[in-house]
C-alpha cells in the first residue's frame, strides 16, 4: 500500500496477509500508521497505490492492464458489508434510540425483517450489558455504555472482518476493563477475523495471535504476543514497549 | 385634517382583516413554508452532493434569487405568467425566494453533522438514502429547526408585497376598506397588531420546538 497526505507519505510498500480468524495487534508510536491501515480497510480513506483484498477480491481498486482502476460503487458495497469497525469514539447515532442504531444496518442494508433484527439486537444488548437500554438514546448514556453499544451495532452485521481502533482510549480507567472483558468474549466465542490497534498490551496478548509492529508507516517486527511481548528483537520495539508498559512485561510473564 | 381614532370603524374593519389574514396571508405562509422548506432542502442536498456542474448552476440560479428583491420576482412572475392567478404566482414566488435562504440554512446544518458520523454509516454500510433519510437530515434539521422558523416568519410579514401583484392580502384589504371608508389609521394599526399576535407567539414556539429537539430527553 502507498498512502500520503500531501507531503506526508505515512505508508510506503506495507504489505501484509491476515489470515482467516486471525487477531492481529496492530502496535506502535502514536503517528506510525495504525489508524490509517485500518481506515483504508474500512475504505473511509483512498490509498495513492496498491491493493487490499479481502477473501481474494480486490475491495477498493484492481490492476487491469497495468493501471490501477477503481471498483464498482456496487462492488465496494458488498464487500463492506463484511467488515465492521468500532471507532475510538463510538459514533453512534444520537438521532436514533440504541435500539435503533443497532438495528438499521440489518434491516437496510441485510434486509433482515424488523422482528428478527429486534431479537437480535436484543440478545447483542445482552451480551454487552445493556438489556435495559434499548429504548436509551445514546447521549443518555456512559461512555463505556456508549461503546458497549458500538460493539454490538458492528457484531449485528455479522461482520467476518472487525476492525477495533483504540476502543477503550477514549474511555475512564474503570470502565475500560467491562469493555475489553467483552471483546475477548467475543474473539473466544467467535472465529470474526480482527484487527485490533490498542495500547492495551495485555489484552492484545490474551487476545491476539499476531503482533505487528508499527513504526513509520511500516512494519519493523512480527511476532506471537508471547514473543513480542518478553523478548521483542528490534531495539524500536523494545524502547516502544518500555514507554508502554512502564516495566516490561518480561517479568509478568515470568 | 385632524387624525382621529374611531373605534367604531375599527370594529368595522376587523372581520374585513381577519377575513384577509385566514384567506390569503396565513394561505400564502403556511404554503409558501411548506414549498421553500422541501424546496431548499433539495437544493441544500443537490448542491451537496450532485456532480460539480449541476451544483455550480443550481448555485448561480440560488444567488440570482438571493441578490433581486422579492417585490421585483412578484412583477416578473405576475408579467411573465399573466395567464396564471396572482395568489399562485405569489406563493410559488414567496415559496422559491425564501427556499434559496433555507437551502443556505439547512447547508450549514448538514455541514454542522460531524465527518464521523458519515464515517460511521459507512462503516455500516448504509445506503445514500438512509445516509440521507436517517442520519443527516434528522441531525441537520435538529441544528436548523428555530432559523427555519424564523425565516417562516419573515416570510409572513413579507405577504403585504403581494398587493403590488394585486392580491387581496390583509393589509391591501385594509386599504380597500379605507379608500371607501376615508378612514385607514384603523384598519392598518389593526392589521399591525394581528401580525405582531401572530409572529411573537410563533417564535415562542420556535424557542420551545429549540428545546424539544435536542436529542436526549
Ligand atoms: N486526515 C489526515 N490528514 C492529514 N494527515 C493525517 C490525517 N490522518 C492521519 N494523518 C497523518 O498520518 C500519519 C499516520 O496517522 P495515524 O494512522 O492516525 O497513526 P496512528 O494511528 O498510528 O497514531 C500521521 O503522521 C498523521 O499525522
Ligand atoms: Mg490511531
Amino acid at each position: 500500500m502507498e498512502k500520503r497526505y500531501g507531503d506526508n507519505v505515512v505508508l510506503r510498500g506495507l504489505n501484509f496477509d491476515v489470515a482467516k480468524g486471525d487477531r492481529v495487534t496492530l502496535i506502535g508510536p502514536s503517528g506510525s500508521g495504525k489508524t490509517t491501515i485500518l481506515r483504508l480497510v474500512m475504505t473511509l480513506e483512498e490509498a495513492e497505490g496498491g491493493y487490499i483484498f479481502v477473501d481474494g477480491e480486490p475491495l477498493t481498486h484492481e490492476e487491469r492492464g497495468g493501471a490501477r482502476v477503481e471498483m464498482k460503487g456496487s462492488h465496494k458495497h458488498r464487500l463492506r458489508q463484511r467488515i465492521g469497525m468500532v471507532f475510538q469514539q463510538f459514533n453512534l447515532f444520537p438521532n436514533m434510540t440504541v435500539m435503533q442504531n443497532i438495528i438499521e444496518a440489518p434491516v437496510h442494508v441485510l434486509g433482515m425483517s424488523k422482528k428478527a433484527a429486534i431479537a437480535k439486537a436484543e440478545g447483542l444488548l445482552e451480551q454487552v450489558g445493556l438489556a435495559d437500554k434499548a429504548h436509551s438514546h445514546p447521549l443518555e448514556l456512559s461512555g463505556g455504555q456508549q461503546q458497549r453499544v458500538a460493539i454490538a451495532r458492528a457484531l449485528a452485521m455479522d461482520p467476518e472482518i472487525l476492525l477495533l481502533d483504540e476502543v477503550t482510549s477514549a474511555l475512564d480507567p474503570e470502565i475500560v476493563g467491562e469493555v475489553l472483558g467483552i471483546l475477548r468474549h467475543i474473539a473466544e466465542t467467535t472465529d470474526i477475523t480482527m484487527l485490533i490497534v490498542t495500547h492495551e498490551m495485555q489484552f492484545a496478548r490474551d487476545v491476539s495471535n499476531r503482533v505487528l509492529m508499527f513504526d513509520g508507516g511500516r512494519i519493523i517486527e512480527e511476532a506471537t504476543p508471547e514473543v513480542m511481548f518478553s523478548n521483542p528483537q528490534h531495539e524500536r520495539t523494545q524502547s516502544f514497549l518500555q514507554a508502554v508498559l512502564g516495566n516490561p512485561m518480561v517479568e509478568a510473564a515470568e | 385634517m385632524n387624525v382621529v381614532w374611531e373605534w367604531d370603524k375599527a370594529f368595522e374593519v376587523l372581520p374585513v382583516l381577519l377575513s384577509g389574514f385566514f384567506q390569503v396571508t396565513l394561505l400564502v405562509t403556511v404554503l409558501s413554508t411548506v414549498i421553500a422548506a422541501v424546496l431548499g432542502l433539495v437544493i441544500a442536498i443537490v448542491r451537496r452532493s450532485a456532480p460539480r456542474p449541476i451544483g455550480r448552476v443550481v448555485g448561480f440560479v440560488v444567488d440570482f434569487i438571493r441578490m433581486t428583491p422579492i417585490v421585483v420576482q412578484l412583477l416578473f412572475a405576475y408579467y411573465a405568467f399573466l395567464n396564471v392567478s396572482p395568489i399562485v404566482i405569489g406563493i410559488a414566488v414567496f415559496g422559491i425566494h425564501y427556499s434559496t435562504y433555507m437551502a443556505e440554512v439547512y447547508r450549514a446544518g448538514i455541514d454542522s453533522v460531524p465527518e464521523s458520523q458519515w464515517e460511521a454509516t459507512t462503516a455500516l454500510s448504509m445506503s445514500r438514502y438512509r445516509i440521507w433519510t436517517a442520519v443527516v437530515v434528522p441531525q441537520a434539521l435538529r441544528a436548523t429547526a428555530p432559523a427555519l422558523g424564523n425565516y417562516a416568519i419573515s416570510m409572513f410579514k413579507d405577504t403585504p408585497f403581494l398587493l403590488t401583484i394585486g392580491v387581496v392580502e390583509m393589509v391591501q384589504a385594509g386599504l380597500i376598506f379605507g379608500g371607501n371608508n376615508f378612514k385607514y389609521l384603523e384598519a392598518i394599526t389593526i392589521a399591525g397588531v394581528i401580525f405582531l399576535l401572530a409572529s411573537y407567539p410563533t417564535s415562542l414556539l420556535i424557542g420551545r420546538l429549540e428545546k424539544r429537539l435536542a436529542f436526549s430527553n
